[in-house]
């Protein structure tokens, strides 16, 4: 019995297929993993092991390794805050210490209502809006106490649904497309043009 | 004044809200240099990447034709895109992912066709939810134009492109701790040698791992030729470059300048690019090159942004990111943050690195929060000199990769100029910016 839901199993089917080892799809259904749960859930570890052809042991030692993984239970919403150089230079620690007074919950923590998971990140790429808050992995541009304020009650009145998906939910676009011709035919095609170029090469006299 | 005589070769469509859509790509050019580099023989498009001399952008500035030719006498297996962008104040390839999709796989696609490689993977780092989607986006999009797929637009050449998402690790960015990472393990860097991917790389096959805006430049040096992409810039470091400014000025963000016509001053001075220094204060320092960087006092602003220029004064280009420190920040503080950056990101493999971010890390946090001794300073010094010995630029290698002699150019930077900074932290018991 398949813990992952109908959808999401023939979405890690086709991940699976697009690489030649079945470990390399890790990361990849890990997320979905994610998506589905909200959370790397045991069940889910269970289910990429058993597609990666590995063991839950191995799964969890490699998840364990990434940030974006969350082994256990976290809020609809993840609220990143970063503290890093250029964040620290516009204000990202006192921006942090309003974020948990705002939430009601330590860094690290959830709040109360299993709504908001708060981090301290690393630089997320955006330091021309410092300092950088994601939700979800999705940049919110609130750079000041007040306007995290309002994302924060858009947040709970659903207003950013669309922007921002559930935890988890990484990409939307679904993958469409790809290379439908046999790799044996496309490895006889890359030695006929191999061939044709060691024919124009000239040769160095021995 | 700064020079901007030059043309946008890689943000010319980003001002335009749409920039992002097939649709504005191919009405504004797109596509063309994968049609003609089609017409041309493979080695003749590398050829003309080999001219432009154009230096791998992801921080290391290796000649991406070298990168290439070392390949060229066996087949390669796999090319990977590096879009693992994570160097603290680095967000050029974040604009570049998330602006211009379609350019990167266009430039991919040429890469993949000078290299005749079939396999394509691209990394984007997972943080960057709408980046994967944009990029995903641009890839169904050129699998339904024929740019993608099997024998694409009309030609004898193959080609299967899959974006494949990180998941919040900035060791790799690491070309071998990100093929580790798409192999589907922890992102392990892999002991050298051998020292290029391009010998063992993805499943022990020839690799080439390329960087998000070096792929992006290869669209507009196909069209415009490689010599019409060397004449800008000067010396090693030639065409424009992607130049991200953050920290303490008005402007920050993104500017794509030519290199070396430009100084740091420019840069950051220019109304037209930073906009000068928030409250017209005095600028204490400048980090050149991303957080792994030694630091740059204001007597090296006149410097020119480019590669061997701020290599000879003993720092780097790197990632092309320029933080801006001015009189209000507190020097140990920022220091004492880039290490505890390094300290959580180290992957743990090497003792110095693990180990000693974690001690540097400590002493830093006492020296800033009130609780240093005098000695302090001089043990940061001395753990500092075990991880990179000597203390030189490029440092001294004691780890497997080069994130852990990164770790002591910051505080190393701090302490060298601005040792009173220190001993006002130690003899005060604590930071007066608090």
């Amino acid at each position: 019995m398949s813990h992952f839901r109908i959808d999401i199993r023939q979405r890690a089917e086709e991940v699976l297929a697009l690489y030649p080892r079945p470990r390399s799809a890790m990361l990849p259904l890990l997320h979905l993993a994610q998506e589905q749960d909200g959370y790397v859930s045991d069940e889910g570890i269970a289910e990429v092991a058993e597609l990666t052809l590995t063991t839950p042991a191995d799964v969890r030692g490699t998840a364990l390794f990434y940030d974006m993984f969350h082994l256990e239970p976290v809020g609809r919403y993840v609220v990143s805050v970063c503290t890093n150089i250029a964040c620290l230079l516009a204000g990202g620690d006192e921006l942090l210490e309003h974020a948990s007074d705002t939430l009601g919950c330590a860094v690290g923590a959830t709040s109360s209502d299993g709504l908001f998971t708060l981090e301290e990140t690393e630089c997320l790429a955006d330091c021309n809006f410092a300092p950088c808050v994601q939700v979800n992995h999705r940049y919110v541009r609130t750079t000041t106490p007040d306007a995290f304020d309002t994302v924060v009650s858009q947040l709970r009145a659903g207003t950013l649904d669309h922007d921002v998906p559930p935890h988890g939910t990484l990409i939307r676009v679904r993958r469409a497309g790809g290379l439908h011709a046999p790799r044996a035919e496309v490895a006889a095609e890359r030695s006929v043009a191999s061939a044709a170029r060691e024919a124009r090469t000239p040769k160095e006299p021995k | 004044m700064a020079t901007l005589t030059a043309p946008r070769i890689v943000l010319s469509r980003a001002d335009y809200a749409d920039s992002h859509t097939l649709s504005r790509y191919l009405a504004t050019g797109g596509y063309e240099g994968l049609r003609k580099a089609l017409t041309m023989f493979p080695e003749a498009v590398a050829s003309e990447v080999d001219q432009a001399s154009l230096l791998g952008r992801g921080g290391a500035g290796f000649p991406a034709g070298r990168k290439w030719s070392m390949l060229r006498k066996a087949p390669i297996s796999y090319l990977v895109v590096n879009g693992d962008e994570s160097e603290p104040a680095t967000f050029k390839d974040h604009l570049l992912l998330e602006r211009d999709p379609n350019q990167l796989v266009e430039g991919v696609i040429i890469a993949a066709y000078a290299l005749q490689v079939s396999s394509v993977y691209i990394f984007v780092r997972g943080e960057f939810a709408l980046g994967l989607e944009r990029v995903q986006q641009a890839v169904n999009d050129a699998y339904e134009l024929g740019a993608l797929g099997s024998k694409i637009l009309g030609s004898e050449f193959s080609i299967d492109v899959v974006v494949h998402p990180g998941a919040g690790a900035y060791i790799c960015g690491e070309e071998t701790a990100l093929i580790e990472a798409l192999e589907g393990k922890r992102g392990f860097p892999r002991i050298k040698p051998p020292f290029f991917p391009a010998v063992a790389g993805l499943y022990g096959e020839p690799t080439v791992v390329n960087n998000v805006e070096t792929m992006s430049n290869l669209p507009w040096i196909i069209n415009h030729g490689g010599a019409a992409f060397a004449a800008l810039g000067g010396g090693r470091s030639t065409g424009t470059r992607l130049f991200a400014l953050a920290g303490r000025v008005n402007n920050p963000g993104v500017f794509e300048i030519e290199m070396v016509k430009n100084t740091f001053r420019d840069l950051i001075y220019d109304p037209q690019l930073g906009g000068g220094v928030i409250d017209d204060k005095k600028i204490k320092a400048i980090i050149p090159g991303g957080v792994s960087a030694p630091w740059f006092g204001p007597d090296l602003l006149d410097l020119p942004l480019g590669q061997d220029e701020v290599a000879e004064k003993g720092s780097m280009l790197g990632s092309g990111s320029i933080v801006v420190m001015d009189e209000t920040t507190c020097v140990v503080r920022a220091a004492w943050r880039i290490t505890k950056f390094f300290s959580r990101e180290s992957c743990g493999q090497c003792t110095p690195c693990r180990e000693g971010s974690g001690w540097i890390e400590r002493a830093m946090y006492r020296v800033e929060h009130g609780g240093g001794r005098m000695e302090d300073i001089d043990l940061l010094l001395d753990l500092c000199d075990n991880i990179a010995p000597g203390l030189t630029w490029p440092p001294q290698q004691t780890t497997i990769c080069v994130l852990g002699p990164s770790i002591p150019s910051s505080v190393h930077s701090a302490i060298q100029m601005f040792r009173d900074d220190f001993v006002e932290h130690v003899t005060n018991g604590g930071c007066r910016h608090d």
